[in-house]
């Protein structure tokens, strides 16, 4: 019973870093109709800032560090994001399939970049003493701090995300951009402008994600890469722009990962999760939350 | 875009002067790829059957994204079953009546069932076709039933290379692992170090893949290649006027995973190893460059791009370890935003006896995303 509920646990953790990669999938994909192939080096820039703080403060401020990596991280991964979108997306709108090709390229060369900063071999970023430990609820069943406060810096994320959306002027923008540009356009907001915050926003995000995961693993040029396809069945799963159902998804395919990871062996059970994914889209093509149908 | 959509390539060859250059330029790499081992040294030639292998598997990738419009990243996938396929006979034949050596040291003590009928050549040649068909007709069909298309087909088919290539790697004792299969001795009795073997080879995948070329250019002329063309251009509407899409893309699917399946078949013995490293995510992409770099819905455009991208590759990586990805990645980029139409699209442009085949929007205006419209986009 005990180790059930440390996987679940487990599956929690994993399914909200998803969710907070898939966010900025779920905006740029379902939104934008944008593939970035590129989304996952923004986890691995994040990642990688991580590192480079706990470097540049030094050894000594291992607990300051990784606080200070975090807005980091989201400005850096965003900055890239923003970038990305002016100079490459900016051009290939409309062209989707045109859109993975060009980003799948973007992402081999911010790789390589990565490999020539930072070398090929993981590296490795130390635990604040805050995070270590954790809370023991029953024999066998531990929350550790870490994937505590992933949970939570998660929720906190998506809750000013839903802030940003729905409280302020510029969320206004995108949501009214999203649902119909060219009413948008017409009325007077500045769609470019739109596109490039939301793309940063995602990326952002996505380099929130690789600092949360510099926490429970070592960071590799290639970290992205285990992330995004996962991600992106999240998007597909979840419902196209649906925030809600991009949550539900992410839950689910963390937790149905962690559980059958634990019956089975790894590779049997990401067979059997993308089986259950193509046999639920058999049910329900939308996803788990369709788009409403009338306007 | 202010002109009315171009037609796509001219069908209805009518005159045998149409005929004629349709198959001119597949006489032509037939005769060039003929008289290529006169100039090439051994290790060369192997190369180039090797690029030949993977010019098999774009003209598959071309009839199903350059002209029925669906874009697959799984291919590696059925490239590997078909290659997997070759590999276990080539296992079996190598163990002769013993266990494969790789499944002695993972301690299996006898062949698995699954195994064993891929002793015979009879069983395992036709899988290596047949599997990858029937499998992809199944899981296109049940894909595109539920209306996935566009990039959603494209993510599912990644996400299917990935997990089939970490199933592979994790079921050891019946794949080899991360190794896959290698240490093959024999094709059919004959020694695969044998060079006449491997020119005996070498000539057969030419004239599988002039056949291969021949059976596309006359697929994309026939009554299906004009459906395929319409599913591209307006599903909606191919939908609405009775013919069942679903079927037809599933079935050019299924032709498409064949084509990849003998394309492993085909490489297997020739360079002498199937991992899970060929199936994956990546190479799965890189496929798709083949086609994109040649020119979509063009039939000589996959079998040069194949060739081109597959030398370009080699010789970077053999001669800068260290950039070769950034030229490649830039590769990816620059073929999308600056020859959108691939080589053979742009050479057409450029020539002006065509119109370009593919209707690309050039300006950066948007389309209007639809939201209901985009969901499936």
């Amino acid at each position: 019973m005990d180790i059930w509920l440390q996987q679940l646990f487990n599956g929690l953790s994993l399914g909200s870093i998803l969710l907070l990669v898939a966010i900025g999938l779920a905006f740029s994909f379902g939104l934008m109709n944008v593939i970035n192939m590129a989304h996952g080096e923004m986890i691995m820039i994040g990642a990688y800032c991580a590192y480079l703080t706990e470097n540049l403060v030094g050894s000594g401020g291992a607990d300051i560090a990784f606080l200070l990596a975090l807005p980091l991280a989201f400005a850096v991964a965003g900055a890239v994001g923003m970038a990305l979108e002016v100079t490459l997306i900016r051009r290939l709108y409309g062209r989707p399939l045109d859109t993975l090709l060009a980003t799948w390229g973007v992402s081999l060369v911010l790789q390589q970049l990565a490999r020539s900063i930072f070398g090929a071999p993981n590296v490795q970023v130390t635990t604040p003493s805050w995070l270590q430990g954790g809370i023991a609820v029953t024999g066998a069943f531990t929350m550790p701090y870490i994937r505590l406060f992933i949970i939570g810096m998660v929720l906190v994320a998506i809750l000013l995300v839903w802030l940003y959306l729905t409280r302020t002027a510029a969320g206004r923008r995108t949501r009214a951009t999203m649902q119909n540009r060219e009413i948008a356009a017409a009325l007077g907001v500045r769609t470019p402008r739109v596109d490039m915050l939301t793309f940063g926003l995602g990326s952002g995000l996505a380099g929130l994600a690789g600092c949360a995961l510099a926490l429970i693993g070592p960071i590799g040029p290639s970290l992205g890469t285990y992330y995004i396809v996962d991600s992106f069945l999240v998007v597909i799963l979840g419902g196209i722009g649906q925030v809600v159902g991009t949550a539900i998804a992410a839950l689910a395919i963390g937790g149905a990962n962690a559980l059958l990871e634990f019956q089975l062996s790894a590779s049997v059970a990401k067979v059997l999760v993308f089986a259950l994914v193509i046999a639920f889209l058999q049910w329900r093509p939308a996803g788990i939350i369709a788009r409403r149908a009338a306007r | 875009m202010p002109n009315p959509a171009p037609s796509p390539a001219p069908r209805h060859p009518g005159t045998a002067a149409a005929l004629l250059r349709a198959l001119l330029p597949v006489l032509l790499i037939g005769v060039l790829l003929f008289l290529a081992p006169a100039v090439l040294s051994d290790f060369r030639q192997n190369l180039l059957a090797k690029f030949l292998c993977f010019a098999i598997l774009a003209v598959g990738i071309d009839l199903l994204w350059g002209y029925t419009g669906v874009l697959s990243l799984g291919h590696g996938v059925w490239f590997g079953l078909g290659g997997y396929a070759m590999g276990m006979y080539l296992k079996m034949e190598d163990a002769d009546g013993r266990l494969p050596d790789f499944m002695n040291w993972s301690g299996l003590t006898s062949v698995p069932w699954f195994w064993k009928p891929f002793e015979h050549p009879w069983f395992a040649l036709p899988m290596a076709l047949l599997g990858p068909g029937v499998a992809a007709f199944i899981v296109g069909f049940l894909i595109f039933r539920s209306r996935v298309k566009g990039a959603y087909f494209s993510i599912i088919t990644q996400a299917l290379a990935l997990i089939l290539s970490i199933l592979f790697v994790g079921q050891q004792q019946y794949t080899g692992g991360t190794n896959g299969l290698t240490n093959f001795s024999t094709l059919f009795g004959f020694s695969l170090a044998d060079r006449t073997t491997q020119d005996a080879l070498y000539y057969i995948t030419v004239s599988l893949l002039l056949l291969t070329m021949l059976f596309a250019l006359w697929l994309t002329r026939a009554p299906l290649g004009s459906l395929l063309v319409a599913i591209r251009d307006d599903e909606d509407r191919v939908r609405f006027s009775g013919h069942n899409v679903t079927a037809v893309k599933a079935l050019v699917f299924a032709i498409s995973a064949a084509l990849a399946g003998l394309a492993g078949a085909l490489y297997v013995p020739q360079v002498g190893i199937i991992s899970p490293a060929n199936m994956g995510i990546v190479p799965s992409i890189e496929f798709v460059l083949l086609v994109a770099v040649g020119g979509r819905a063009t039939i000589t455009g996959a079998v040069l791009g194949a060739i081109i991208v597959s030398w370009a590759r080699s010789t970077l990586s053999e001669n800068y370890p260290d950039t070769w990805l950034y030229l490649f990645g830039a590769l990816f980029i620059g073929s999308v935003l600056l020859f959108p139409a691939g080589i053979v699209g742009t050479w057409r442009a450029l020539l002006r006896t065509r119109r370009l085949p593919l209707r690309i929007p050039r300006s950066p205006l948007r389309p209007q995303l639809d939201p209901q419209g985009a969901a499936h986009e």
